[in-house]
């Protein structure tokens, strides 16, 4: 369903990768391997349709995603190195408020069951400003559920987790893929996920 | 959704009070220095209010600019807005509406008593307050132009003043004109409708450029 091909990449004046291609269908993982600074998180942005490629392109069910734009965007949920929390916000409040904007709205009793499934319970009306960096990124696995998309794309997921939040995230990415969703994950460490295929992308870096 | 967009960035402004009072005191302060700076002729204060009171008001608009997207910007929501499936001019249209709400509602109600000090007749505060109601939904909106053009720029907030002080001289004068033409005796009616117009042309063109304007900033 999801489709790379000839896809290129510039920052400013250096070529960070050319003539890229690979593929995902429903069920499968793109793991995204590469040195710091190769251009995972520039072709994650591209993939989401965030960037723009220097050539080639990204299909999604086989039209360009440039030319689907808001069709696209309600089948991807991307979560980036930042957590895209509002630190003024409680962490109850930016679930509904993301999931309000997205148009996906939760009442009130799956937000907090959503939480408590990422482990928030007893944190749920505190403004996350005083949340642990673990526990934004919780939360932002909290919003990236809530979204119930189909392609997930995911820069560095397990940063900042411990192992038990880590746990956590591996129960829902595999549950994400048995239930026919693609995920592509750029990580730094083995993922140990319980998937029969993964497609491997390595950026070589220069 | 919009009215979620709404919510949102009206909480954080009221969690985020201090800001927020800045802009309103700066426009108080600049209003209030002239009288005191001047000296009390009566005709001269007459003729230098809607001047000062709107060149105040343009001032204290791009102070507020860049809280439109810079706090979003940041901690990486501004991205998840732009991945959102609705549209993003209605996302934006939201924001600049939330931000005109916080930002620039104050000044027009702020305005006529802080007029009272330039001597100024009850049917010209009218028209202050009413050539200010109309004419600051449109700094807002291209303000916001700006704002998205310049984030995370650094000395963005020089760089919003040179972009959008070119469009907003337009409304300093047909806003200024109306108030002066009034304290003239005349109809201001013609100065009103223009900014009427500017407004309705913002409303039609800014929420656009601006979302254009954010899908470059984030790339």
């Amino acid at each position: 369903m999801l489709e790379v091909t000839n896809l290129g990449c510039v920052r400013g004046t250096r070529r960070l990768f050319r003539d890229l291609n690979f593929s995902a269908a429903a069920g499968e993982l793109v793991e995204l391997r590469g040195p710091n600074g190769s251009g995972k998180t520039s072709l994650l942005r591209i993939v989401c349709g965030l960037a723009a490629p220097a050539s080639g392109e990204v299909c999604w069910k086989g039209k360009n995603i440039r030319t689907l734009g808001e069709q696209y965007f309600r089948d991807v949920a991307y979560l980036a190195h930042q957590n895209g929390v509002k630190d003024e916000l409680t962490a109850y409040e930016n679930l509904r408020v993301s999931s309000g904007i997205a148009g996906r709205s939760l009442a009130k009793s799956e937000a907090i069951d959503s939480l408590a499934r990422v482990g928030l319970a007893d944190r749920l009306h505190l403004p996350a400003r005083v949340l642990s960096a673990g526990q934004r990124r919780r939360l932002a696995l909290a919003r990236l559920l809530s979204l119930k998309c189909r392609l997930w794309v995911l820069d560095e997921v397990l940063t900042s987790l411990d192992d038990a939040a880590m746990q956590l995230a591996r129960e829902f990415i595999n549950q994400h893929l048995k239930e026919d969703g693609i995920a592509i994950i750029a990580t730094h460490q083995d993922l140990n996920l319980s998937v029969n295929r993964v497609n491997r992308v390595q950026l070589a870096g220069v | 959704m919009f009215a979620w967009v709404i919510w949102r960035d009206l909480i954080l402004a009221w969690r985020r009070r201090a800001d927020v009072l800045a802009t309103l005191f700066f426009f108080i302060i600049v209003v209030s220095l002239f009288p005191l700076g001047i000296g009390p002729e009566p005709q001269l204060l007459r003729t230098i209010a809607p001047g000062v009171v709107w060149v105040a008001a343009l001032l204290a608009s791009m102070l507020a600019l860049g809280r439109t997207f810079g706090n979003d910007f940041q901690d990486g929501t501004l991205e998840q807005l732009l991945l959102t499936p609705q549209p993003l001019f209605l996302i934006v249209l939201a924001k600049v509406l939330a931000q005109w709400v916080v930002s620039e509602l104050p000044l027009v109600l702020v305005a006529p008593v802080l007029g009272m000090q330039f001597g100024l007749s009850q049917n010209t505060l009218w028209i202050m307050t009413l050539s200010l109601l109309l004419g600051t939904p449109v700094l807002s909106l291209i303000g916001s132009i700006g704002a998205a053009l310049t984030l995370g720029l650094r000395a963005a907030n020089v760089l919003v003043a040179l972009l959008v002080l070119p469009l907003y001289i337009p409304v300093l004068i047909f806003g200024a004109g109306a108030i002066e033409s009034t304290v003239n005796g005349l109809e201001p009616k013609a100065y009103l409708l223009l900014l009427g117009a500017t407004l309705v042309l913002a409303l039609a063109f800014a929420p656009w450029a601006t979302s254009a304007a954010l899908r470059i900033s984030v790339e």
